[in-house]
């Protein structure tokens, strides 16, 4: 495959999620909308697998620099933060949501 | 099978539980399975990621994973619920941060040989690279506003949308630059560009008061998720590209649903400057502010309350400041227990971020079919005997339902007005922070209770126990 399809590919899977975020998200109930924006905080802290990505092509490439290595490194504890405070923080929340009054 | 395509699986997999997860959001009975989901799904993407680079500069990553795990648990466990906006905020801007960062590692790798960048890649690392350090900048200004370690108002000066106006076209300058020859600029581009993308973050915004925070917390979050996918095309990553877009989605949703619950556009909301003048409002008259009120005593109120019928509690972003929650909680429990029916009316931009109301009163125990939208409490108001107001102001002011002047005209608010009693409980006579003159306060049907918010819900609920 060409380059020009890889990209094709990549465009159709974003603009497909896209969409499919809309139909999900648009049934969340607004008393869940603060669960809601942290739960999404923790789903984009993926992005820590595209730091781990990025440190481990920049000692691949033997580009690394102290201050690179700085920025990837402190890249990688960004979106840790993201992922493991993010569902935490929505877990948190969450339990607290009772049908019933518990008393 | 080869460890591309098992990596592939394994990220099919996570994909399909976080979107399992996002849509288990859509009750409060089964949000916590969803939330577990998406746990177990970012759990094996993580590991397989770790596997396929297992080795590789492997110290850096378990650095930063500890570190920023560490971080995040103990900030989750540790954050005040009235907190959350603040919180989320940072949130937004880790993620934007993390995706800038990566644009300016993965330009330093892929161009350090003085290889070209293709279009794809040479485009995505400008965007992502602007999108990530605006929201990194913008959330940063929006946590000092909500921990009011700056001030709320808005911060203006003169020709200062022309002043972001030339920032933003040296953004797109230097990214078109950038993107032109293929990475082969000055060495200093791609780090001039993250700086001037960081300043534009700041200045955007500064001009945008604390009553519309939870406009930018929504589209600042939709940033971090636009920021996030593109990225993925960065390393030709699919899960990245659509954890992100479902973050973006979600975002854009949010920001549109606030903005409807405002009745303002995104543009007016961003470059509005909303409330900057601070209660110059021509509504009072010459006399400026409000005259006729009528002040009552806790126990006044408390009679009116205990010998009701409905009472509907309307709480606002004073309950949080006050950290009232669990005293609101306490007073329905009195009155409940003298049968008095106790609803909550939650309107979409009551607070600093979506749903911030809703999470205060479900941390003080009140079950969640009490909280009402506003579509659907307010035809209830006319058969409610007191519409109990606490530290709510614009999202009750009527004069957006009928004084055209009025900056808020066209908002569609709480009618608490229509209730047999009005009772306000609000520090004082100060105007809100949009800086509008609400003339529920005047109305022969409202009597105020000034005072900070729990301290005057406590008094209330020791009133009603004594009666």
């Amino acid at each position: 495959m060409t380059d020009v399809n890889v990209f094709l590919g990549l465009l159709t899977v974003l603009i497909l999620a896209v969409f499919v975020g809309f139909e999900v998200i648009s049934k969340v109930p607004t008393t869940l909308h603060t669960p809601l924006m942290s739960a999404t905080n923790a789903i984009h802290g993926v992005v820590v697998i595209g730091a781990m990505v990025a440190v481990s092509s920049l000692f691949a490439a033997g580009a690394n620099g102290p201050w690179l290595t700085v920025a990837a490194t402190v890249a990688v504890t960004l979106g840790a933060i993201n992922v493991f405070g993010g569902f935490a923080v929505t877990e948190r929340m969450l339990q607290m949501f009772r049908r019933k009054d518990s008393k | 099978m080869n460890a591309t395509l098992a990596g592939g699986f394994v990220d099919l997999i996570a994909i399909a539980l976080f979107i399992l997860g996002l849509h288990y959001l859509n009750t409060p009975a089964t949000a916590r399975f969803g939330n577990r989901l998406a746990m177990v799904g970012m759990a094996i993407a993580l590991v397989a990621a770790g596997w396929q680079i297992f080795g590789v500069a492997w110290w850096a990553i378990a650095l930063g994973v500890v570190v920023g795990g560490t971080i995040g648990i103990v900030a989750a466990l540790r954050v005040k619920m009235t907190a959350m906006p603040q919180m989320v905020a940072l949130y937004n801007g880790a993620g934007g941060g993390a995706a800038a960062l990566i644009a300016l590692v993965e330009y330093y790798v892929q161009g350090h040989n003085g290889a070209s960048l293709n279009d794809v890649v040479s485009v995505s690392l400008v965007l992502s690279a602007i999108i990530g350090a605006i929201s990194f900048a913008g959330s940063i200004i929006a946590f000092l506003k909500l921990q009011e370690l700056m001030t709320g108002r808005p911060i203006t000066y003169a020709g200062q949308q022309i002043v972001n106006g030339l920032i933003a076209l040296a953004v797109v300058a230097l990214g078109v630059w950038f993107v032109a020859t293929g990475g082969h600029t000055a060495p200093w581009d791609f780090g001039v560009l993250l700086v001037v993308a960081l300043a534009l973050g700041v200045l955007f915004v500064l001009p945008i008061g604390g009553a519309d925070m939870p406009v930018v917390i929504s589209l600042l979050n939709s940033f971090t998720g636009l920021a996030v996918a593109i990225a993925g095309f960065e390393i030709g990553s699919t899960l990245l590209i659509i954890c992100g877009a479902l973050v973006g989605a979600s975002g854009t949703l949010l920001t549109v649903l606030m903005g409807k619950a405002m009745n303002r556009s995104l543009t007016n909301v961003l470059f509005g400057a909303f409330g900057a003048q601070g209660g110059s409002e021509p509504a009072g008259g010459a006399s400026g502010g409000p005259q006729n009120v009528r002040v009552a005593s806790a126990d006044d109120v408390a009679v009116m309350l205990a010998y009701a019928h409905k009472v509907i509690i309307v709480p606002g972003y004073g309950m949080a400041v006050a950290q009232a929650q669990h005293s609101v909680k306490a007073l329905a429990d009195q009155l409940e227990k003298r049968g008095v029916t106790v609803k909550y009316a939650i309107h979409p931009v009551a607070g600093r971020m979506p749903g911030h109301m809703n999470v205060l009163l479900a941390e003080a125990n009140v079950p969640y079919p009490a909280l009402l939208d506003m579509e659907d409490v307010n035809p209830e108001f006319p058969t409610t005997d007191v519409a109990l107001v606490i530290g709510a102001n614009d999202v009750t002011n009527p004069a957006a339902r009928n004084v055209p002047s009025s900056p808020i005209y066209g908002m569609p608010i709480l009618d608490v007005d229509k209730a047999q009693n009005v009772i306000v409980l609000k520090r004082s006579m100060r105007s809100g922070f949009a800086g509008i003159e609400n003339p529920l306060y005047e109305m022969p049907n409202t009597s105020m209770l000034f005072g900070d918010a729990k301290a005057s819900v406590e008094a209330l609920t020791a009133a009603v126990k004594a009666l």
